[in-house]
């Protein structure tokens, strides 16, 4: 079970910031072990977020996203109080969804 | 290089890779034209800003959170009521007293080795089992390293403030001053070869001088810190078992008085220096 994700959701004028930290191995398929042996590819191949049951964004991942990614975005058409809901599934078919109520810009 | 590359896109949306982008070109403009060493300094301080925008430090603070609150060991116990300085249970302000004596343990104990006290004394697990986990790896977790890095950021925006006036606080800042100094192993390095003086670098990495309090207090503040080409929050402890390692020196053990007493030496020289951590590493 993954550690779940961190989820900032703020409205700065009628756009709202999203930045999302993912905790996630991204191994790349490439690299040997100590014992010379390949570490099998495992890493973030899709993720969708929504808000409002409206997809806001929706992204093909591949091996050279970085270990555990921040990804940040902007979206317009919410309020505060609205809920972010982001799903990541993975290649070995592992997901995690976690949610962020959107706050307003300090 | 492909690593390089790897920890270059740390981001992943079009906003985030464009940034990565720039500063990779920026490194290349600045190593081309050779406009000395400001020049280059002020990118990778460029570099890191860029890379500070969701430093997953965040992740191992949030882990560290839970274990801390988490009732375990034989005992069944969370570590809230550990004293870590400031009293029971204290933890905002904690990271900037240490290290310090203890009375109930009878010894100078910075963060990690009062860590494995409380461990011990309040959760009952046995001293080797409480002190065996203490750096993370690929598909290893270390708690140590979750703990550390909750506690230093909950010091985050607080002045270093440690008093080293106890008779035995003075004696470890004496024998960490004196290890500064010490010449040994293969390369007859000591600390002070590389963190004496102005202007070293090894690589790419400007190496602070810990003699002069401006950088001595940059250098203590931004640690423990989330390294990019590890991908792992590190601690304090770690930074000086790997300066140990790439001296050359026998392998530092982790919590050792060693540790402890030039932990107390570089802290108290930080004094006065706003805690920044855990902060991002290349």
């Amino acid at each position: 079970m993954s550690d779940p994700m961190r989820i900032r959701a703020q409205l700065t004028g009628d756009k709202v910031d999203v930045r999302v930290l993912m905790a996630h191995e991204m191994e790349t398929g490439l690299r040997k072990d100590a014992a010379g042996k390949i570490v099998p590819a495992h890493f973030i191949q899709n993720v969708i977020a929504t808000c409002n049951g409206k997809t806001v964004l929706s992204a093909q991942w591949g091996p050279s996203v970085s270990k555990n990614p921040t990804l940040s975005f902007r979206f317009s058409g919410a309020k505060v109080g609205d809920k972010v809901i982001v799903t990541w599934v993975d290649n070995k078919g592992d997901k995690r969804t976690d949610e962020a109520l959107i706050t307003a810009a300090a | 290089m492909y690593k390089a590359m790897r920890t270059l896109i740390k981001a992943a949306t079009v906003s985030a890779l464009i940034t990565a982008a720039i500063v990779s070109s920026a490194f290349a403009q600045s190593s081309l034209s050779n406009q000395g060493g400001d020049q280059a300094i002020k990118e990778i301080e460029r570099y890191r800003q860029a890379l500070g925008d969701g430093n997953p430090a965040e992740l191992w603070e949030a882990r560290g959170e839970d274990i801390w609150k988490q009732k375990r060991g034989p005992k069944m116990v969370s570590l809230e009521q550990c004293d870590l300085g400031l009293g029971a249970g204290v933890v905002k302000g904690a990271y900037t007293v240490l290290p310090k004596f203890f009375s109930d343990s009878d010894k100078v104990e910075d963060l990690e080795s009062r860590l494995v006290t409380c461990m011990v004394m309040l959760q009952g697990f046995p001293y080797d089992q409480a002190k065996k986990n203490p750096f993370g790896g690929p598909d290893n977790k270390s708690d140590m390293e979750a703990l550390v890095a909750y506690i230093s950021g909950s010091s985050r925006g607080m002045k270093m403030n440690v008093t080293g006036n106890h008779p035995d606080e003075k004696k470890y800042y004496a024998l960490g001053r004196k290890m500064f100094f010490h010449r040994g192993g293969p390369h007859d390095f000591s600390c002070a070869s590389c963190h004496g003086a102005d202007g070293q670098r090894i690589r790419l990495q400007a190496l602070p001088n810990l003699l002069k309090q401006e950088t001595a207090r940059s250098a203590y503040t931004t640690w423990p810190a989330y390294r990019v080409s590890q991908g792992e929050a590190r601690s304090f402890q770690w930074r000086l078992f790997d300066c140990f390692r790439q001296q050359r020196f026998p392998e530092l053990e982790f919590t050792s008085d060693a540790s402890i007493a030039l932990t107390m030496f570089l802290a108290k020289n930080a004094n006065g220096g706003v805690m920044n951590a855990p902060a991002i590493k290349r």
